[in-house]
């Protein structure tokens, strides 16, 4: 414990005189004053939306296509079912592959062997890769061969899954790990093998924190803007995606704001603004259902 | 663990199965659980891939050194005017991130502080995720934040700054608050994991809390603190939108904020969705772009990674 000696050894001891309340009056003041800054920028933020782009929303907003001739017409039907689409295919890529990697490392892997390491080492550097270089990534390898999508919206939910992968494999560690070993170690001797022991029970336990994280990584994931760029989202599709996601040009919410912010018609502004109402109402939802499921179903062990 | 043989893994290091229909099944799964988790090796090895194939072409034909230290970067110009010295880039991008961090690393800091050091239980249980819900706000908001009210009412308006539409000032200021929630959080983090025994101690020898805080705490959760700080860095270093939408598409090597600028995830963005043929220097420019930023990210999260491993060893 050399370390946390050292700071109390340069402690000069002194009372606290009256000066050093006034001190301690106007640091905690300055305290509060940084706090504020984060949610009073987040509620200029709110206000600024609000103003700009609550008028502009009505139910043909949401199921009207883009436009860009008559932008007071237009809606933003084929980039909120692409944001949607894009959600449960991202999903359905993520939820198995997230943790699968989390069970391993965590029941499985020996982390006296280095590729047990190495593999828990480069999760957490993918973690803070910038989503343009998944954007990079995408495009060579899923919009083009080997796998050549095209930019379809399966390539787009695929680059994301890849992007919020860590995002899961990291909660869903977590949860699992918050299953005490005690609940395993009854199972084992009760005749379960490993994996039975997994499935059945430490699974279970693990589900509301594993679910968080999911829908975590989901909410990050549709909030994306640059990676879907780079693979090649468009922004005006006058067209809504159809079943097959390995088939024709998609749109997402962030996107469409995106295009719209670059157009200097200012009721292109207000279509933005409408748009971003519309993400942070889906973001809002899935934040509130993660708060939910961890307030309803964690368990106290 | 290190005496267990392979077979017995995980929980219950002591028991010895017999190899039956039963543990073959086990073994399958465990491979193919393991293959799940190898497909962030995957992931990494793919985007070295993608990244360097292409830079080796990019630079095969610009040449190492004037890519490196050229300093003019317009490479969608044509004819003569065309140039590929990256320097303008770089310097954008980390000038960007310095106004960022300006905002960032004080107001980031002072919240952490307020979160683990003032607040009480009850508060701190309602702050925390609020300060994380800050962080989940898609960049694209941000973005529109910047351009359509920092700079117009702010900069423009409420403080009379001479400034154009798009500026390098209200993109790093708007940039600095979506770094804020990442420092403050792992900063609090930090200040949280020191023992109690310590505070106790100082408080003890009469301290004030802001001397607790400040001469006590924070400088035993510096690893910490460090790491994130180079975590808000390498952060703002690879954002995007918010370059890409209010802070211009100029790269230019100059002082004044009030310029447009632009940083190298917001010129890749631009690149690959702009009209270009995609074969040809141009487009190859994209991942060399990206190999430039990916190595700048690298360095800094190892060096986070080791400081974050350093603060948990000492107390856990």
């Amino acid at each position: 414990m050399s370390v946390a000696e050292a700071p109390l050894a340069g402690l000069a001891v002194e009372r606290a005189s009256r000066g050093d309340k006034v001190r301690d009056l106007l640091f905690r003041g300055a305290l509060l004053l940084s706090l504020s800054v984060g949610f009073v920028t987040l509620g200029a933020l709110l206000v600024d939306v609000l103003i700009e782009g609550g008028p502009r929303l009505s139910w043909s907003f949401l199921t009207e296509f883009p436009s860009q001739i008559f932008p007071e017409r237009a809606g933003i039907s084929s980039a909120l079912l692409g944001t949607l689409y894009l959600m449960v295919l991202t999903g359905v890529f993520i939820v198995p592959v997230g943790v699968a990697s989390a069970i391993y490392l965590e029941e499985y892997a020996d982390r006296d062997r280095w590729w047990n390491r190495a593999i828990e080492l480069n999760i957490q550097n993918l973690a803070a890769v910038p989503s343009i270089v998944y954007g990079i990534l995408g495009l060579a390898f899923i919009v083009r061969d080997p796998l050549g999508l095209g930019a379809v919206v399966l390539a787009g939910a695929l680059t994301l899954g890849l992007l919020v992968l860590p995002v899961v494999i990291v909660v869903s560690r977590e949860a699992i790990r918050a299953v005490p070993p005690s609940i395993r170690e009854g199972s084992l001797a009760l005749g379960a093998t490993h994996w039975q022991t997994i499935w059945k029970q430490t699974l279970p336990g693990a589900l509301p924190g594993i679910a968080t994280g999911v829908i975590l990584a989901l909410s990050r994931a549709i909030g994306e803007t640059a990676p879907l760029l780079v693979i090649g989202a468009a922004a005006f599709v006058p067209f809504n995606p159809g079943a097959d996601p390995t088939s024709g040009a998609f749109s997402a919410i962030p996107v469409a704001i995106l295009s719209s912010l670059s157009d200097p018609d200012p009721e292109q502004q207000v279509l933005a603004a409408a748009a971003i109402i519309v993400l942070m109402a889906i973001l809002l939802v899935m934040n509130a259902g993660a708060v939910y499921l961890r307030n309803r179903y964690e368990q106290k062990w | 663990m290190a005496a267990s043989s392979p077979t017995t893994a995980g929980p219950g290091p002591g028991l010895h199965r017999r190899r039956t229909s039963r543990s073959v099944g086990e073994s399958a799964i465990k491979a193919l659980l393991l293959l799940a988790a190898l497909i962030s090796i995957l992931t990494t090895t793919g985007i070295v891939i993608a990244l360097v194939r292409d830079t080796i072409n990019f630079l095969g034909s610009v040449g190492v050194g004037t890519y490196l230290f050229g300093t003019t970067w317009s490479p969608l110009a044509g004819g003569d005017n065309q140039a590929f010295g990256v320097v303008p880039l770089v310097y954008d991008t980390l000038y960007l991130t310095a106004i960022g961090l300006l905002v960032a690393v004080p107001f980031g800091l002072g919240s952490a502080i307020y979160l683990s050091e003032y607040a009480s239980q009850r508060v701190r249980r309602i702050l925390k995720p609020a300060v994380e819900v800050l962080a989940g706000i898609p960049t694209i908001v941000f973005g529109f934040f910047a351009l359509t009210f920092v700079s117009p009412e702010i900069l423009k308006g409420l403080l009379q700054i001479d400034i154009g539409t798009f500026n390098a000032l209200s993109a790093g200021l708007v940039l600095g608050v979506l770094v804020l929630p990442t420092i403050a959080t792992v900063a609090d983090d930090a200040l949280a994991a020191v023992p109690t025994s310590l505070r106790e101690g100082a408080f003890g020898l009469g301290a004030s809390r802001m001397q607790v805080s400040l001469r006590v705490v924070f400088p035993a959760a510096l690893s910490g603190i460090v790491a994130a700080l180079v975590l808000g860095a390498s952060r703002a270093i690879g954002e995007t939108v918010i370059i890409l939408v209010a802070g211009g598409s100029i790269a230019q090597l100059t002082l004044d904020p009030r310029e447009p600028m632009t940083n190298m995830a917001a010129f890749i963005a631009q690149t690959a969705s702009a009209d270009i043929p995609t074969t040809g220097v141009e487009y190859e420019t994209i991942f060399a772009v990206g190999t430039t930023l990916f190595v700048m990210t690298l360095i800094l999260n190892t060096i986070a990674i080791r400081f974050v491993r350093r603060f948990r060893q000492v107390y856990e």
